[in-house]
């Protein structure tokens, strides 16, 4: 309850921040939605040469594109934000005011910075979900929302967990501000699903770098694709990771020396 | 002239030093290269051999070859000025620039073909790789090949000095990076790298060729693959040295217009 009462605070402190500037609100739809419109013409494009894309239908690419850009929203909203702050303030030393803060560095850390403009695409990417759903008609059931949220969760989790282990290696190697570029460049990939791609690039798209989980899968759940084991192996990764992220965050933070003091 | 030449080759070092004490970020900005002509190669195989094996004119091999010749063209073609301008005038570094007694442009140009003399070897051989992994196939004649390197260095000059004027609209707006996004979604669907042209709905077809999109990627990818007759050939050289002219005029006028609002900042 507590930690829901401090998300808010520094919520709230993100939100007056970005009022000041309320113009950006355009500029950020603006943007939203030229690529949305470039998802949407490419996929129109594509489907005017064939019906299915490697077993896809169009309406279910299309909610894998609302998946894409909703995932991508989150991403952008809470995580991307903190993990850059965090990079940022290892290397100058700032994280020094963190680590006195009565509540757990890494609590702190993660919740302390939103983009709030990215709710946007939050918005716009539910928009696409829900219309590609209404025209799947009633193919979607309980079970698979059900199995759609839980894996929406999962694959939040996961890659949260991995952007935190790729900022803990700021307390080794201080400039790394680039490292979180690498994900967006590969979770453009995220667009088509994954099992479009040959094995190798399958392989790296899941496990080493794991776009698969934030966009594919939950995807797959919503058209009904999901296997047992994906969903296992999902649910199983992110706890794992979770537990892996914890000990590497413990461990660079005893690494941490600060910079100025 | 020979003041340009010792300012190039010092350029070339100074890149060439910077370049090892960034491979990482080398190494992502080539993974981006690399992965969204990759992409679209998968998905366009995929789709022609959905298909009966081609779409038009292009077999499923046609496709992965036209988009391995993409990425080497773009990789050749590609500038990152435009993110590197708004950093250059928030933080006032453009004052230094404008002291040295040649024309900021030069240090630019010299440090964009240094490091791509770095990066593209690398990209040859993935090039290569990824050729034989899906089965391009090519066969050049030799008067598209010999037109084929003066339509690359023209899309290189004409692509560096439209980005480099649109990196100018830092002097005017903060807002550089709306500019910047609209600038490549154009530049994904009329420069052919979303898939070649030929496929696409004609209208867009007839807005790529009158716009300079084209002319910057699609049509050294078309001419080297021989989708164009001699004619079309001479007259898409044409066309890029006449864009090159306009650019160079649009060029003029935007920096001394950039040049008399400049003031700087945090200075």
């Amino acid at each position: 309850m507590k930690y829901l009462r401090l998300f808010t605070a520094f919520f709230w402190v993100s939100v007056m921040n970005e009022l000041a500037y309320r113009v950006n609100f355009f500029w950020q739809l603006f943007q939203s939605l030229l690529s949305l419109f470039v998802s949407l013409a490419g996929l129109g494009i594509i489907f005017s040469y064939t019906d299915t894309l490697g077993g896809w239908l169009p309406d279910e690419v299309l909610a894998l594109v609302g998946v894409y850009l909703l995932v991508g929203g989150i991403i952008g909203l809470v995580i991307q934000p903190g993990m850059e702050q965090l990079i940022e303030s290892v290397r100058d030393g700032t994280l020094d005011f963190t680590l006195t803060k009565p509540e757990d560095t890494q609590l702190i850390v993660t919740i302390k910075r939103a983009d709030i403009w990215r709710l946007i695409d939050i918005g716009l990417g539910l928009a696409v979900l829900i219309t590609a759903l209404v025209r799947l008609g009633e193919k979607v059931g309980v079970g698979q929302a059900g199995a759609f949220v839980l894996m929406l969760i999962a694959g939040g989790v996961i890659i949260y967990s991995f952007f935190l282990i790729l900022a803990t290696l700021s307390f080794w190697f201080v400039r790394v501000e680039n490292i979180l570029v690498i994900f967006q460049s590969m979770y453009e990939a995220g667009r088509w699903p994954i099992s479009l791609y040959p094995g190798w690039l399958r392989y790296g798209l899941t496990f080493i770098i794991p776009v698969a989980f934030a966009t594919t899968v939950p995807a797959e759940a919503l058209t009904g694709r999901l296997t047992w084991e994906t969903l296992l192996g999902a649910v199983v990764l992110a706890v794992v990771l979770v537990i892996v992220s914890r000990v590497f965050w413990r461990v660079g933070l005893r690494h941490y020396t600060g910079a100025s003091a | 002239m020979k003041a340009l030449a010792s300012l190039y080759n010092q350029q070339f070092k100074t890149t060439l030093a910077m370049m090892f004490q960034y491979r990482a970020s080398l190494v992502i900005w080539m993974i981006g290269q690399v992965l969204e002509p990759l992409v679209y190669l998968i998905v366009w195989t995929i789709v022609s051999s959905s298909s009966g094996g081609s779409i038009g004119s292009y077999t499923t091999a046609d496709f992965a070859t036209y988009f391995i010749v993409l990425m080497l063209v773009n990789q050749f073609t590609y500038t990152w000025i435009m993110y590197e301008f708004e950093y250059r005038i928030r933080e006032g570094l453009l004052s230094l620039a404008l002291l040295k007694p040649v024309h900021p442009i030069h240090s630019d140009i010299a440090d964009n073909l240094s490091s791509k003399m770095i990066t593209l070897p690398i990209m040859i051989l993935i090039a290569v790789g990824l050729a034989l992994f899906f089965h391009a196939s090519i066969s050049l004649a030799l008067w598209s090949v010999l037109l084929f390197i003066p339509a690359l260095l023209l899309a290189f000059f004409l692509r560096f000095l439209l980005e480099w004027t649109l990196a100018l609209a830092a002097f005017w707006t903060t807002r550089v990076s709306a500019i910047n996004q609209t600038y490549f979604v154009l530049m994904l669907f009329l420069s052919g790298q979303i898939a070649p042209l030929a496929i696409l709905p004609s209208p867009v077809q007839v807005v790529a060729g009158i716009l300079p999109f084209r002319w910057l990627i699609g049509f050294p990818v078309e001419l080297l693959l021989g989708r164009l007759t001699r004619v079309e050939a001479l007259t898409g050289l044409g066309i890029q040295v006449a864009w090159l002219l306009g650019g160079f005029i649009i060029l003029r006028i935007v920096w001394r217009a950039g040049m008399r609002i400049y003031s700087a900042v945090g200075a």
